[in-house]
């Protein structure tokens, strides 16, 4: 099961995470951690009106979590809110074992059966989340 | 039989290699009798009911209250039941508690159990105290030579845990309870990863209040224990108000039962407590010199193991003075949740994560490590098992 998890497409994604780092100056900027296990991952935003017009990620986390980190370097330049919490709800559908809308995400689709590790994913959609609602 | 026989899901899983003992142990078969017995023989609640099964429940759970009290050579009416070391604490910090006031001071260390530092937070906010912090020392012991400069004329608690959760260190107890005698400070010790390591004389050691989960220590989830001094239990008022705890309940005014019932509102984990007794039973009937002997050679074939791990930091004293076998570490480039996922692969179960401890984690700029634990039923395929698992992890994620 393992062997899946740690799929390359899912290690290559983690290494190269698009959107490393911080920015500065920002119109919003989150960090979330995860009491159980000690993820903490943050997240700067520069707007272009209701779109996201930069963004930069920091992930102090495991592979799961700089890997989620890496598919919203890539996919969420240009989204507004609805745009934002449509690819969260496309991250819920994977876990939940159902195939994603987005096909960076089927990296996740062995996740679904490690329940302990559904947060490590989440946790940078949820502060993408946080960060739009601070706009 | 082995000791790993006497334990039904090892015995049933023998490719498991169980190293997550400090979050909780595996229970052996006299255990699970014991609760299976109660439940199927004795079921009925305690201390209320005359019938015949109300009274052999009562004499069970009595029962075990004296039997614990014997295995930790205390008195049964300095035996609480609560629901864990977390529950015991949360006891203090409000009954204790209740008698400090604004000014006062209560130590901790950097090294502690969230569930050891937020208690003592919370009446902080109560009651206006002071929280003061013992370092921890670069092997992660706590640094008993800051005590002199901690400790003042309004200390009122040193709160430690006897063997550190993270680094398995063992504090010295004997200059803690020195050094608040002079102070007049009382102590309280977390004992929950010290009790499944032996027997242990809890008033010998000095302390005040000393508290440990049934479920480190081969009993059921959800049970633990107070231990109080008499004297000081005597002077607490009651945490919880309830059915049990009291004398005499009038709309004018409350009496309260004397301890420990003062302490054990509304019914108790009745099962989870014969369970403990019945734990302490088993451990009073093994040869805790061999056990002990044998626990730390294995850790010494971890610490040597983990020596030769490219890029790996150990958490804690490398020696094996002092420490009991809770073993963390830290591979560069792999975040403990990834390794603990990695070990699973290779059959081993352990520990990833801050442990709650998150002060800790950052005194060492981590964010987490692996942990494992040796315990009585750890074996030589265990170790090596956790050390095969790491190679491939470390080849996974360099």
């Amino acid at each position: 099961m393992s062997d899946a998890l740690y799929q390359d497409t899912l290690l290559k994604l983690a290494k190269e995470a698009p959107r490393q780092g911080r920015l500065e100056p920002n119109d919003a900027s989150v960090r979330l951690d995860n009491p159980l296990c000690g993820d903490r991952v943050r997240l700067d935003l520069r707007m272009n009106g209701p779109r996201i017009a930069e963004l930069a990620h920091e992930v102090r986390g495991c592979v799961l979590c700089q890997a989620a980190a890496g598919v919203i370097g890539l996919q969420a330049i240009g989204l507004d809110r609805d745009g934002a919490a449509a690819l969260a709800a496309d991250v819920d559908r994977v876990l939940g074992g159902q195939k994603a809308v987005c096909d960076t995400l089927r990296c996740f689709s062995p996740v679904a059966a490690h329940r302990s590790r559904h947060d490590c994913v989440r946790l940078p959609f949820q502060a993408l989340m946080e960060a739009l609602k601070e706009k | 039989m082995s000791l790993r026989d006497q334990f039904p899901l090892l015995a049933a899983e023998p490719a498991l290699h169980y190293l997550d003992s400090g979050a909780s142990s595996q229970m052996p078969a006299f255990v699970i009798d014991a609760v299976t017995r109660f439940e199927t023989t004795q079921r009925a609640n305690v201390h209320r009911g005359v019938h015949r099964l109300a009274e052999a429940a009562t004499a069970a759970y009595e029962g075990s209250r004296d039997e614990i009290a014997h295995f930790f050579g205390a008195r049964r009416e300095e035996i609480v039941f609560t629901s864990g070391t977390t529950a015991a604490i949360n006891l203090v910090a409000h009954s204790f508690g209740n008698g400090l006031a604004a000014g006062d001071e209560i130590v901790v260390s950097e090294l502690e159990h969230h569930s050891n530092i937020v208690p003592w937070q919370m009446l902080r906010e109560r009651r206006g105290l002071a929280l003061k912090v013992l370092p921890v020392t670069d092997d992660g012991r706590i640094d008993l030579s800051a005590l002199d400069r901690v400790l003042t004329t309004k200390t009122r608690l040193i709160a430690l845990a006897h063997c550190s959760n993270v680094t398995g260190a063992v504090v010295d107890l004997e200059r803690v309870v020195e050094a608040a005698k002079s102070a007049g400070a009382a102590v309280l010790i977390d004992g929950a990863q010290r009790v499944p390591h032996g027997p242990l004389d809890i008033p010998a050691l000095g302390v005040d209040f000393y508290a440990f989960s049934g479920h480190k220590m081969y009993a059921p989830h959800g049970i633990g224990v107070l231990w109080g001094r008499h004297e000081r239990l005597e002077a607490m008022p009651p945490f919880l108000g309830g059915g049990d705890m009291i004398r005499s309940v009038t709309f004018e005014k409350t009496t309260y039962a004397p301890p420990p019932t003062r302490f054990e509102a509304g019914t108790p984990n009745i099962s989870g407590a014969i369970g403990l007794g019945a734990a302490c039973r088993w451990m009073g009937g093994l040869d805790w010199p061999k056990i002990a002997q044998e626990e730390m050679r294995l850790t010494g074939r971890l610490l040597d193991g983990l020596a030769k791990v490219p890029d790996l930091r150990v958490l804690g004293p490398l020696g094996l003075q002092q420490r009991i076998g809770v073993v963390s570490f830290a591979l560069a480039h792999a975040h403990p949740h990834d390794v603990a996922q990695i070990l699973d692969r290779h059959g081993v179960a352990c520990r990833g994560g801050h442990h709650c401890a998150e002060p800790l984690m950052e005194r060492f700029g981590l964010g987490g490590t692996t942990r494992a634990t040796i315990a009585p039923y750890s074996v030589d395929s265990d170790v090596d098992a956790l050390l095969d698992g790491l190679d491939e992890a470390r080849r996974l994620f360099a």
